[in-house]
């Protein structure tokens, strides 16, 4: 049993699954958010996949202030997505709602809502802190299984983009 | 064949036992072959290992009634059909078969594709639906050119068993028909240009979108049997014949592992092709072929 659990461990280290989900964002995360499975950045060599269901996936990405159409949506998506499971904040706007603070037609930020693991901050934020977000939310995946409790948010640092020597 | 020989093709080579990680190792080639073409670094080598794992150990959601038992059932059918159309594949020489064991093999791979048709009306998921009207309408198209060249090559060999269609090789019939068998792999397998059934993000999963855990596990599992076994047919028919065992076994590999990167080369090299486009493709163009190979074989099966 022991082992069983161990290799569980390491399998959801090793597998996380994202489902995205736009809570009203301008479009700038989401771009992001794709462009980190594409070949420059390859999340998929973390085992990361995309997938078009929240039924499939661990980790729930959201973007976007949390407009008051979306939270319904929200935690509908949220309880679809079965557990163990996770939760990244993509962007300053579901931390903070960004500019658009005050603003009447939101019910952000996104903690309001339901529990977030890990934000990324950013506006919009580098896909490689997008990455390694979502490695920080695989590893809190890994050591916290099904426990539901909620101990403490993880605010992903934005790391030095490494620079590529590039050939003449 | 007795029952032991039965029991360990089925259980051992090249059944479970070696067709389970056999499945892991084909959708891990799959999708680090695609990945170094589309110039990205893809998947470490246990990834599929890992997903089936940690999918079994994520939860489902409550379902009741028959809906609910029927949901939990459908991935369980698809894995053992298409582990048991592993098991009949004549790897080994002189394994024995049947006569009449390629019209069971044909069933068997039929099977998980019935099994995701019946599994996505079954969720009733409007997308799931969707999926499952166009694996209907993709199985009808790609079938009868499918059952067409197996019937043209099992003609012109006079044989409705496998090990002895596989071993004369010579007449160009063949070769035609082994060709329009490759031309239908990858709408079996719903790799692109054919993944219209389960098209990402399109109609999110497809007739997989409510299945989770343990369910989508079997799934995930029961796909790559049917590469194994897919590519594995392919393998046994264009494989040359050897006595020596663990040769026949290699080549047998090799040759898989040769049409899964095939397969995987235009899967990277192609976008995903409209219903009706494809239905067309079938019925118009390959069907000739099709129709042409049977009848060729025939003709020359009346004058022989």
């Amino acid at each position: 049993m022991k082992l069983w659990n161990r290799l569980m461990c390491t399998a959801r280290r090793k597998s996380p699954w994202l489902f995205h989900m736009n809570a009203g964002s301008c479009n700038g995360c989401d771009i992001e958010l794709v462009a980190s499975l594409t070949p420059r950045y390859d999340a998929e060599q973390l085992g990361v996949r995309l997938e078009g269901s929240p039924r499939h996936a661990d980790i729930l990405c959201i973007t976007g202030p949390v407009t008051n159409n979306a939270v319904n949506a929200i935690k509908t998506v949220y309880g679809q997505v079965l557990g163990p499971k996770a939760v990244v904040a993509i962007g300053s706007c579901p931390a903070t709602t960004n500019v658009f603070i005050d603003s009447r037609t939101l019910a952000g930020p996104l903690n309001k809502h339901v529990p977030v693991d890990v934000f990324v901050p950013g506006c919009p934020p580098r896909p490689d802190a997008i990455i390694q977000g979502v490695a920080r939310a695989a590893q809190i995946l890994a050591e916290r299984g099904n426990a539901p409790a909620l101990t403490d948010v993880v605010i992903a640092e934005i790391v030095e983009p490494v620079r590529a020597e590039v050939q003449p | 064949m007795n029952i032991l020989t039965a029991l360990a093709r089925l259980l051992i080579f090249p059944g479970l036992l070696f067709a389970v990680p056999a499945a892991w190792f084909f959708l891990w080639v799959e999708r680090k072959a695609v990945a170094l073409m589309q110039g990205r670094i893809g998947p470490p080598f246990m990834q599929p290992f890992w997903d089936f794992i940690k999918l079994m150990g994520k939860g489902t959601p409550n379902r009741s009634g028959i809906a609910g038992a029927l949901m939990r059932v459908w991935p369980l059918i698809a894995v053992s059909a298409a582990a048991g159309a592993v098991g009949l594949l004549p790897v080994l020489p002189k394994s024995g078969g049947f006569e009449g064991d390629l019209i069971l093999l044909l069933a068997l791979l039929e099977l998980p594709s019935m099994c995701i048709i019946a599994a996505g009306f079954s969720s009733r998921s409007i997308f799931g639906e969707i999926g499952s009207a166009r694996e209907a309408a993709l199985s009808v198209s790609y079938n009868i050119v499918f059952l067409l060249a197996i019937v043209s090559v099992a003609a012109s060999q006079h044989t409705f068993r496998l090990e002895a269609m596989a071993q004369g090789k010579d007449s160009p019939l063949y070769w035609l028909g082994v060709l329009a068998i490759l031309v239908c792999l990858p709408a079996k397998l719903h790799i692109n240009p054919f993944s219209l059934p389960n098209a990402e993000q399109e109609i999110y999963s497809g007739p997989m979108t409510e299945y989770a855990g343990p369910e989508l596990a079997m799934w995930e599992l029961s796909h790559g049997l049917e590469w194994v076994a897919a590519t594995g047919l392919v393998a046994t028919l264009i494989a040359p014949h050897v006595t020596l065992a663990w040769v026949a076994g290699l080549l047998f590999v090799a040759f898989s592992f040769a049409v899964v990167l095939l397969l995987s080369a235009v899967a990277t090299a192609t976008a995903r092709l409209a219903i009706d486009t494809t239905v067309r493709f079938y019925w118009q163009c390959t069907l000739i072929f099709a129709v042409l190979a049977i009848s060729s074989a025939l003709f020359m099966r009346f004058r022989s």
